[in-house]
């Protein structure tokens, strides 16, 4: 086998006598055992260590760098949390202040950015994924096959707040826009997404009833818009089935067949001769419809609020008689809707109806032409919409709501690479996959039922990082390092004035008692913060407090009767256990005081930068307009709320002056004297 | 034997600098079907946005012929810093002369430059144009700085927001302006935030948010401040408030 000259070498040099043998031995003993010790020198941490140390000698702050520096493997071990990284192996200046914001610091030495929470005590994986005892490159940031979840991308890198911050941060924008478009796109309708602490996400939306819908809309409009809804409107929340020609007719069939009417649900159309529209338009902006119902305009621009549905052609959806039973009271056909009861009366019912109908798009239902359904048109229609999971958001009648219609997504931020099956040519990563499944839902097979949404790609990583969020770790983390959000509040106030609340939906845009919109101020304690006929007054006719305001207070057309029941109410029981209303007196302020208030407004504190007192020569439009505020607010309430108006309303953007008692009542004394025109509450 | 080694390194050598020349892939499959003489902004630059996200807006650019006409079927190519990408890289102008991309941020906070280039008939046209990514601190400014500081601050309105800036007799200084700006030190920043235009000797219509906002919240509106100020701004380290 050994070829004859090497044979020859070997019996003279090596096998030459028993100590040549036993030299060779151990000289080749010796070599095994240098492997590992040499490995371990080359290994990847070693190198870029090295490398540290060279570079940190070339700054002039080489001598702290060095001192800093400690050698060999680094670990943080938080047991707690399960947690075992080497990252600072590497990464070994992620604390290192000098290294920050210096672009010229090479990887993987730059120092971490600052954020909420110190990597000592939180380590690295908890929040960029990879596998943290790791010490080669490869297997710390990579998925392997022992180690499935590779080092998150930074685009999605918010996720790893939502595991443990259920409630909105400051510094997430992105999870909480995804949170939000979770709710109000209805996708938990579907997919259920259980916490740690037994909850579900809840939608936020308020998909309408389609058990009585011949009584609103045509089976015309109806099939239009199954077969593109965004055609009716740009900002709607309802994808696109993807429906054929014949499914959407059948659909429209069963829906319209299935309609049973609602008593008073429609108005007849009045015969008077269409009012002119201006008025219409004016009547329209005069109610504020604007602050929740978006159109778009000319430009294509959606000018106007989110919370209720996009007018822009619903011309060619509302059937006028519908329409004016609807704006009387909106609460006959949905008894749960966002729309407040105005007490329009027949002749403004007539113009908004006017007004509204004729939005509309010619071309929208051009092309509908539907022949009368047949009985098999309108069983296959219910099977289809059996079969889509309509009833999953929608009320239908005789149709149940499936239960977990969709794959549960509770711990969808984990799903292991080998349960998912990627189209050809994809990434295989679990944040590709869920980005293009909400992208392309349909192109992952024939047959799928998830419908299309029209997202822009930012919605799309703000849903992929809120889904991204729902991992292992968020589901199996200990109960006290979790921070909740605050648990929703179901506050309902008692009472007739309870009931009249719940008819003008003040909690669409005001909140009470954690319950309630965020257009609008919060009336937890607006019992002491105003006075009695101020609020009368405001009921009745709601003045413009904040003149940059784009969305104000409607008039509700209130009467008598229901202004005293809600004012009586409001006074009585939203008030604030901190201090008493009237512990300070609304008059009789010594001239001298109510001067140095003055001075101290328009000097020291510089208020007029942001409120107006004089309309001649101030312009603040920031805050309120202090015209009036002496017949508006209680005096007890300006001085508490000078002293700390994050105590009385967190969050206010009112910075807290650190007043002391003697300017803090001088203002008081000069603001009560600001009574404004006789006629408080009167639109200026 | 040793000129066999060198023979195979240099195969090697020649096979591997060939395999990096040109990526497979990379190449524009698109064919101009006009050349412009002229490439511009739309829309898209300066924009604003976290690390590692996908800019709100997308880029939009005009490629103009000789007579200032917007051009269609004309190649745009998208290239720019390390870390950025684009959605897509190559485009052809549609109708309107305009092609549109999606830019996402790479994961580093500060400037990307990116360029746009078209080809007129002799030579390519380039256009620059610049966007900011803001890191954990800087994004938390951003939310505090629309929160507390835009309405005066911020010269432009915007439907949701009518600026206050033109109604007050002393202008403040919008955060962009770097001339006045840089020229302050963090401390400085920090003092007048905290106690309000007084503490330089500069006008009481600045407040003081010192009881407002507590000491990571006023770092994190300076790191906002020093990301979008135009001169950009050198940076000196961690910025450390006092309060």
């Amino acid at each position: 086998m050994i070829p004859h000259p090497m044979r020859k070498w070997l019996s003279r040099h090596v096998l030459a006598s028993p100590v040549h043998r036993f030299g060779w031995a151990s000289l080749l003993l010796l070599i095994a055992l240098a492997v590992a010790p040499t490995k371990d020198f080359f290994n990847e941490w070693r190198h870029y260590q090295r490398h540290y140390r060279k570079f940190i000698s070339t700054r002039p702050d080489s001598l702290t760098l060095q001192h800093h520096f400690t050698g060999g493997i680094q670990q943080i071990w938080l047991p707690e949390l399960a947690v075992v990284d080497r990252c600072t192996t590497c990464h070994v200046a992620v604390s290192e202040k000098s290294l920050l914001g210096d672009a010229s610091v090479p990887e993987p030495f730059r120092a971490h950015p600052p954020v909420a929470h110190n990597v000592k005590d939180w380590g690295c994986v908890i929040c960029h994924r990879g596998q943290g005892p790791a010490t080669e490159v490869a297997e710390a940031h990579n998925a392997t096959r022992a180690w499935e979840e590779p080092v998150l991308p930074a685009r999605y890198l918010e996720a790893s707040c939502g595991q443990c911050h259920r409630a909105p941060l400051p510094g997430t924008p992105q999870l909480n826009l995804g949170r939000n478009l979770l709710g109000r796109y209805g996708c938990v309708h579907c997919h259920t997404i259980k916490l740690s602490d037994g909850s579900t996400v809840k939608p936020s939306d308020h998909p309408p009833s389609l058990s009585h819908i011949a009584d609103k809309t045509t089976r015309e409009w109806t099939y239009a818009w199954l077969k593109d809804p965004y055609a009716y409107a740009v900002t709607t929340t309802m994808p696109d089935f993807k429906l054929t020609d014949s499914d959407a007719r059948d659909i429209s069939a069963f829906l319209i067949a299935n309609s049973t009417p609602v008593a008073g649900d429609t108005d007849e159309v009045a015969k008077t001769p269409p009012p002119d529209a201006t008025a219409g338009a004016s009547l329209y902006g005069e109610s504020f419809c604007a602050s929740c119902h978006a159109v778009q305009n000319a430009a294509g621009n959606v000018v106007g609020g989110d919370v209720g549905p996009e007018l822009t052609r619903i011309g060619n959806k509302a059937k006028p008689e519908w329409l004016r039973a609807w704006l009387r009271n909106p609460r006959i056909y949905d008894p749960e809707t966002a729309m407040p009861h105005y007490r329009f009366s027949d002749p403004q019912i007539s113009l908004i109806t006017a007004y509204l109908g004729n939005k509309t798009d010619s071309d929208l239902l051009a092309n509908v032409h539907l022949d009368p359904a047949t009985p098999e048109q309108i069983a296959h229609g219910k099977l289809l919409v059996t079969t889509y999971g309509c009833a999953a958001c929608h009320e239908i009648n005789g149709i149940k709501k499936p239960e977990n219609f969709a794959p549960e997504l509770t711990r969808v931020g984990s799903k292991p690479l080998t349960e998912i099956v990627f189209l050809p040519g994809m990434k295989r990563s679990t944040p590709d996959y869920i980005a293009t499944k909400i992208r392309q839902p349909r192109s992952f097979g024939a047959g799928l039922k998830m419908p299309q949404y029209t997202l822009a790609p930012a919605q799309i990583d703000a849903l992929t990082t809120a889904l991204l969020a729902f991992t292992d770790r968020a589901h199996d983390l200990p109960m006290a390092l979790t921070v909740p959000a605050r648990a929703p509040s179901n506050y309902q106030p008692a009472g007739n004035a309870g009931k009249l609340m719940s008819d003008l939906a003040c909690f669409s845009c005001h909140a009470i008692n954690g319950r309630g919109g965020d257009m609008a101020p919060d009336l937890s304690w607006e019992g002491t913060a105003v006075q009695r006929p101020w609020l009368q007054a405001f009921l009745k006719n709601p003045g413009t407090l904040r003149p940059a305001l784009i969305r104000r207070m409607p008039k509700f057309n209130l009467s008598d009767a229901e202004i005293t029941e809600l004012t009586d109410y409001m006074m009585t029981v939203y008030q604030t256990p901190a201090f008493d209303r009237d512990s300070l007196s609304s008059t009789g302020y010594l001239p001298a005081q109510i001067e140095e208030g003055k001075q101290l407004f328009y000097s020291k504190y510089a208020c007029q930068s942001c409120h107006i007192i004089d309309t001649k020569a101030d312009k603040g439009y920031v805050g309120p307009t202090l015209t009036q505020v002496g017949s508006r607010l209680n005096a007890a309430w300006i001085y508490h709320w000078l002293k700390d108006p994050q105590a009385l309303e967190p969050g206010t953007i009112e910075p807290t002056r650190n007043m002391s008692d003697q300017d803090a009542r001088a203002l008081t004394a000069f603001l009560m004297t600001q009574k404004g025109s006789n006629k408080p509450g009167a639109r200026k | 034997m040793t000129r066999r080694w060198r023979t195979l390194l240099a195969i090697s050598l020649i096979l591997s600098s060939a395999a990096c020349t040109r990526k497979p892939g990379t190449a524009s499959t698109l064919k101009p079907t006009a050349f412009g003489a002229t490439l511009v902004e739309s829309s898209g630059g300066k924009q604003i946005g976290a690390i590692g996200t996908v800019l709100s807006q997308p880029v939009i650019v005009q490629v103009n012929d000789e007579q200032g006409a917007a051009l269609a079927g004309a190649l745009v190519e998208f290239t720019g810093s390390a870390g950025l990408t684009f959605d897509p890289e190559n485009a052809l102008t549609d109708t309107s002369g305009q092609a549109t991309t999606n830019v996402t941020l790479g994961i580093g906070a500060g400037r990307y430059q990116l360029t746009a280039r078209t080809f007129t008939a002799h030579k390519p046209v380039d256009l620059k144009i610049e966007e900011i990514a803001l890191g954990y601190q800087e994004q938390l400014g951003f939310q505090l700085n629309n929160k507390y500081c835009a309405s005066c601050h911020d010269p432009e309105s915007t439907p949701e927001r009518v600026s206050n800036y033109d109604n007050l007799e002393i202008k403040p200084h919008p955060f962009t302006d770097g001339k006045w700006l840089n020229k302050m030190s963090d401390d400085e920043l920090s003092a007048i935030i905290n106690r309000g235009g007084p503490a330089l000797k500069r006008s009481a219509i600045m407040p003081a948010y010192g009881y407002t906002l507590n000491k990571a919240e006023i770092e994190a509106l300076i790191s906002y401040i020093r990301a979008i100020s135009d001169p950009p701004y050198r940076s000196e380290g961690a910025i450390v408030a006092k309060q």
